[in-house]
C-alpha cells in the first residue's frame, strides 16, 4: 500500500491534456503544452519521429478533431440514399441522375458507412481511442495503488483553505477529522502531525470504463457481425414459411454465415387483421392495429402466438417482425375445356394509403399461349369521375381487380431470374383490358371469358398476406453489455468530483490549531461548500454555531 | 368532450406565447436597466417579475400540454407540433429549474425569446389535429425515447443560449463590442463563468442524449429488426452525439476552451435544430411519420 505515486506521469497522458490527471498530482509543476513544445530540434530521428507522430495521434486535439469529421462524414449518409437502409432510392437516383450516379458512386456515395474514407476516420480514431486509454489506465492504476498525494511545497495557491481552532488538542482533533474524512469515503493516510485524503478515484475509472466500453461496441461488431443473417419472406394467409435458404424471398447473409446457422422451424400465417381509422383532419385512413396470428413448430411442438409491430416473434435462433402486409387475390385461370391451369393467391403490392395495389399474374402453361395479366386490386372500389377505379378504403368492402391482359413470350425460360411483379409488356401482345374497349373488372365469384376461346379467369377469393423480416443478429449481446458500461462509466465520470484534502497541526501549545486544505480536479464550484461541511463535522456543535452566523 | 380539449390546449399554447412575450419584454428592460449602470446594479424589480411572468406563462404552457395528452389519450409527443410544444415546454422548465441551483436569470430573455419563436413556428406551420398513433408508434419505448430526447434538447438549448452569452462576452473582454447596444452584456457573468455553466448543462444534455440514441435502438429493434441501421434519423442523432463529445473533449484540450468549445457547442445545437426542423419536414426515412 505504501507504493510511491508514480514519478513520471506525463508521458502516459494526453499532452494536451488540461487540468489533467498529472498537473494535478503535481500541481507545483509549471503547465505547458507539451504538443506544442518541438521535441528534439528541427531534425527529428526516425524513433522520434514516430514517437511524435504517436503523441500527436494521441492527443486530444486529434480526438476532438476526428470526432467532428466523423460527425461530418456522416452527413452525406443522410443526404443519398444509402444501399444498406433504401437500396431502392438508389435505383431510383440512378435512372434519373445517370452521370452524377456514376460519380457518387466511385466516391462510395452510397456506402457512405462502409466507405473507406469513412473507415478510415473510425478506424483512425479508434486506433486513437485505444492509444489514449491504455496509457491512461496503466496510469491510473498506479494512481489507485499509490497513497494520497503528499501535500503541496506551497499552500498559498490552494483553492481552498481553513483554519479552526483543535479544540482537545490536536491529536483528538486529527482522530476526528480522519473519522470524518473516512465516513466521506476519503481515502486518508494519518500521520502524528498531519494528514492526506483523497476522493473521487471513481472519476477516472469511469472515464475509462466509458472509453474502453465504447472500443467493446466496436470490437463485439467486428467479432460478432459476420454470422448475422437476415432474410425477407412473404406469408400469405394459410402458407408456412420453413426456416431454411430457399425459403426467403431475399436473403442477406454475413460474411461468416453458413447454412447450418438456420435452426429448423415453420411459422404458418393463420389470420392477420388489420384496423384502421378515419383520421379526422385530412380525411385519410390510418391503420391503428395490425395482428397476425400464427402458429410455430418447432421440435414436436406447435405454439399459437401473435406477431405485431413492436412484438417480434422468437423461434429458433432468430426473430420474425412484421414489417408489411397487403392483399392476394385468389386467382383461378381455367383452360376451354374448365380444367385449372392456374389456382394461386397472387400477391399486390399496396400503392397508397387505401391500399389500391398492383399485382401480376403469369401463365406460362396450360393454355394454347403463354398468359400475363397486369392487375389492378382496390379494396373498396368506387367509380371515379374520370371513368377510373379507385380505393376509398384500406378495408375491402368491395374489392375489386382489373386486369390488362396479354399474350406471348413471358421470357420465363431464358435463363435470367424474372421479376415477379414486372410484366415485359413490351414484347407480349395486349388481349383485353384498358384501351382495348374490352375491361376485365372481376369482384370475388366473377368469372370472366377470355378472347378467342382462350379460356377463363375468376376472381376466386380473398386473402391477406404479410411481410416479415426474420433475422439473427448476434451483436446485440456484446453491444447491450458495452452500452451497459458506457452509461455506468459517463454517470459515473460525471458524476464524480476529484478531490484532496490535507490536514496539519499548526498553532502552538497553549492554542493548537488545524489547518485544512483542499482542491480540486477542473472546476469545482462546490469544492468551499463541501469541504467547510467537513470541516464543521470536527468542530464542537456550539463553535459550529458561531461560525455559521 | 375530446375537441373541446383540444382546443382548450390551442387556446392555452397562444395564451403561453403571450405570456412569454411579456416576460421577454420585463427581461429586456431589465438588461437595458442594468446595462446602462455598467452592470453593477443588483437584479432588479423588472427581473423579478420577468421570472414571475415567465413561471405564469410556464404554467399555461404546462396546461397546453396536460390537456393535449388528455385529449389524444396517449403522451403528447407523438408527431412534430406535439413534439415542439413539449420540448419548448422542458427548455423553459429546464431553465426555471436551474435558477434554482445557479442564478442564470440573465439568459431568461434569450430563453423567452427563443421559447416565443419555437412555439410560433411549431403552432403555425406544424398544428395537427389530434389523430391515433400508427402501430410503429405504438409502444412504451415511443414515451421513454422521446421524453429524454425533450429533455436533452431543453438542456442543450440552455447550453447554447450561455455558450452564445459566453462568445459576445469573451468578445466584449477583449475589447470588442462596445458600442452601446452590446452595454447589456455588462449584466451578464464573465465568459469564464458562462462557459463553466454551458458545460455542465450540456454535459446533463449529453446523458440525455446517450439515453436518447440508446433507447432509439432498442424500440428500433423490436419495431424494424435491427437496433440501427443508418436511417436519416439515426445519422442525425449520432452526428449531434458525436459534436457534443467533441465539445466535452474540447473543454478539457488545452488550446480548445473558451471560443472554440463554445462553437462546437452551438454546431452541435445546430445539427439539434436541422434534426428537428429540416430533417423531419424534407427527409424521407423510416422516421417519417412526424405527422405533417
Ligand atoms: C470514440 C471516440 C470518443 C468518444 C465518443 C469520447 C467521448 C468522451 C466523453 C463523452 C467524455 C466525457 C465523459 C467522461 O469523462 O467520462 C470524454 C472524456 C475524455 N476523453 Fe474521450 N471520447 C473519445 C475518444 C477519446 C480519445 C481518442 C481520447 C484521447 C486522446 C480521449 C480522451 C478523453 C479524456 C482525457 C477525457 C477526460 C476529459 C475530462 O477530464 O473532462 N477520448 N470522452
Amino acid at each position: 500500500m505504501a507504493s510511491r505515486r508514480p514519478s513520471d506521469p506525463a508521458s502516459l497522458q494526453p499532452v494536451d491534456l488540461a487540468d489533467s490527471t498529472s498537473d494535478f498530482d503535481s500541481p507545483d509543476a509549471p503547465r505547458k503544452n507539451r504538443l506544442d513544445a518541438p521535441i528534439s530540434g528541427p531534425k527529428l530521428g526516425p524513433l522520434e519521429f514516430v514517437r511524435w507522430v504517436w503523441r500527436v495521434l494521441t492527443s486530444m486535439r486529434t480526438a476532438i478533431i476526428l470526432l467532428v469529421l466523423v460527425a461530418f462524414a456522416s452527413i452525406p449518409g443522410s443526404l443519398v440514399p444509402q444501399r444498406s437502409s433504401d437500396p431502392n432510392g438508389v435505383i431510383v437516383f440512378r435512372d434519373a441522375n445517370p452521370e452524377l450516379f456514376q460519380f457518387y458512386e466511385s466516391i462510395q456515395l452510397f456506402d457512405t458507412f462502409t466507405s473507406v474514407w469513412f473507415s478510415a476516420i473510425y478506424l483512425l480514431l479508434f486506433i486513437s481511442l485505444i492509444g489514449c486509454i491504455v496509457p491512461r489506465t496503466l496510469y491510473h492504476w498506479r494512481i489507485l495503488l499509490a497513497e494520497p498525494a503528499a501535500e503541496p511545497a506551497s499552500w498559498v495557491r490552494l483553492p481552498f483553505r481553513r483554519r479552526e481552532p483543535a479544540v482537545g488538542g490536536t491529536a483528538a482533533s486529527l482522530d476526528l477529522a480522519e473519522a470524518v474524512l473516512r465516513s466521506a469515503h476519503y481515502r486518508v493516510v494519518r500521520n502524528d502531525t498531519s494528514i492526506r485524503a483523497e476522493f473521487g478515484y471513481l472519476r477516472e475509472t469511469g472515464n475509462l470504463v466509458f472509453h474502453v466500453a465504447l472500443v467493446g461496441v466496436l470490437a463485439t461488431l467486428a467479432v460478432t457481425g459476420g454470422y448475422g443473417w437476415s432474410g425477407q419472406r412473404v406469408i400469405i394467409e394459410g402458407q408456412t414459411f420453413t426456416n431454411q435458404l430457399a425459403s426467403f424471398d431475399s436473403f442477406h447473409p454475413g460474411s461468416w454465415f453458413s447454412e447450418q446457422q438456420l435452426e429448423p422451424y415453420g411459422v404458418t400465417l393463420q389470420s392477420f387483421t388489420a384496423e384502421y381509422t378515419q383520421d379526422a383532419v385530412n380525411d385519410a385512413w390510418m391503420p391503428i392495429d395490425f395482428t397476425a396470428k400464427v402458429s410455430v413448430a418447432e421440435g414436436d411442438a406447435t405454439r399459437e402466438v401473435v406477431l405485431k409491430v413492436n412484438e417480434p416473434l422468437a423461434a429458433g435462433n432468430s426473430q420474425m417482425y412484421l414489417l408489411g402486409n397487403g392483399y392476394a387475390p385468389v386467382i383461378t385461370v381455367r383452360d376451354p375445356q374448365g380444367t385449372v391451369v392456374f389456382d394461386q393467391p397472387v400477391v399486390f403490392l399496396s400503392q397508397d394509403s387505401n391500399l389500391t395495389s398492383i399485382g401480376v399474374v403469369k401463365v406460362p402453361d396450360g393454355l394454347s399461349e403463354q398468359l400475363g395479366m397486369q392487375g389492378f386490386f382496390y379494396p373498396s372500389a368506387v367509380d371515379l369521375d374520370s371513368g377510373a377505379l379507385s380505393s376509398n378504403n384500406p378495408e375491402p368492402t368491395n374489392p375489386t381487380v382489373t386486369f390488362n391482359i396479354y399474350t406471348g413470350d413471358l421470357g420465363l425460360d431464358s435463363g435470367v431470374t424474372a421479376n415477379v411483379f414486372q410484366l415485359p409488356v413490351e414484347s407480349l401482345t395486349q388481349i383485353t383490358g384498358r384501351h382495348t374497349g374490352n375491361d376485365v373488372m372481376l369482384t370475388p365469384g366473377d368469372v370472366f371469358e377470355l378472347p378467342g376461346g382462350l379460356g377463363s379467369i375468376e376472381f376466386t377469393s380473398l386473402r391477406r398476406f404479410i411481410g416479415v423480416e426474420i433475422r439473427h443478429d448476434p451483436t446485440q449481446m456484446g453491444v447491450a453489455i458495452s452500452l451497459f458500461f458506457v452509461v455506468a462509466g459517463l454517470l459515473a465520470s460525471l458524476g464524480t468530483r476529484r478531490r484532496r484534502v490535507w490536514i496539519r497541526a499548526r498553532g502552538t501549545a497553549r492554542t493548537p490549531e488545524l489547518e485544512w486544505g483542499g482542491m480540486s480536479r477542473g472546476d469545482d464550484p462546490r469544492l468551499d461548500a463541501s469541504l467547510d461541511r467537513l470541516v464543521e463535522k470536527t468542530l464542537p456543535p456550539s463553535a459550529a454555531k458561531i461560525r455559521g452566523k | 368532450m375530446t375537441n373541446t380539449l383540444e382546443s382548450i390546449s390551442l387556446i392555452a399554447t397562444y395564451s403561453a406565447m403571450a405570456v412569454y412575450t411579456l416576460a421577454f419584454i420585463l427581461f429586456t428592460v431589465d438588461l437595458a436597466g442594468r446595462a446602462a449602470s455598467d452592470g453593477q446594479s443588483p437584479p432588479t424589480r423588472w427581473l423579478r417579475s420577468g421570472m414571475a411572468v415567465l413561471l405564469l406563462g410556464f404554467a399555461i404552457h404546462f396546461g397546453a400540454v396536460i390537456t393535449r395528452g388528455i385529449s389524444a389519450h396517449r403522451v403528447p409527443w407523438a408527431n412534430m407540433y406535439e413534439f415542439g410544444l413539449t420540448a419548448t415546454l422542458v427548455l423553459v422548465g429546464v431553465f426555471l429549474g436551474i435558477n434554482i441551483w445557479r442564478d442564470v436569470r440573465f439568459v431568461g430573455a434569450f430563453v423567452s425569446g427563443f421559447a416565443i419563436l419555437a412555439l410560433g413556428i411549431v403552432a403555425v406551420n406544424f398544428y395537427v389535429a389530434v389523430s391515433p398513433l400508427p402501430p410503429a408508434l405504438q409502444s412504451y419505448w415511443l414515451v421513454i425515447h422521446v421524453c429524454v430526447a425533450v429533455l436533452g434538447t431543453g438542456f442543450f438549448a440552455t447550453g447554447a443560449a450561455l455558450s452564445a452569452s459566453q462568445l459576445f462576452q469573451q468578445s466584449r473582454e477583449e475589447g470588442k463590442l462596445q458600442t452601446r447596444s452590446w452595454r447589456f452584456l455588462a449584466a451578464f457573468p464573465s465568459s469564464e463563468t458562462l462557459e463553466a455553466l454551458a458545460y455542465r448543462i450540456i454535459v446533463i444534455g449529453f446523458v440525455f442524449w446517450t439515453f436518447t440514441v440508446i433507447a432509439g435502438g432498442i424500440w428500433a429493434e423490436r419495431a424494424w429488426g435491427r437496433y440501427w441501421g443508418w436511417d436519416t434519423k439515426e445519422v442525425w442523432s449520432f452526428i449531434i452525439w458525436t459534436l457534443f463529445a467533441g465539445y466535452i473533449h474540447a473543454r478539457a484540450t488545452r488550446g480548445w476552451r473558451g471560443r472554440p468549445a463554445a462553437i462546437l457547442s452551438l454546431v452541435g445545437f445546430g445539427a439539434v435544430l436541422f434534426n428537428y426542423g429540416i430533417v423531419n419536414v424534407f427527409f424521407k426515412g423510416l422516421h417519417a411519420y412526424s405527422g405533417l
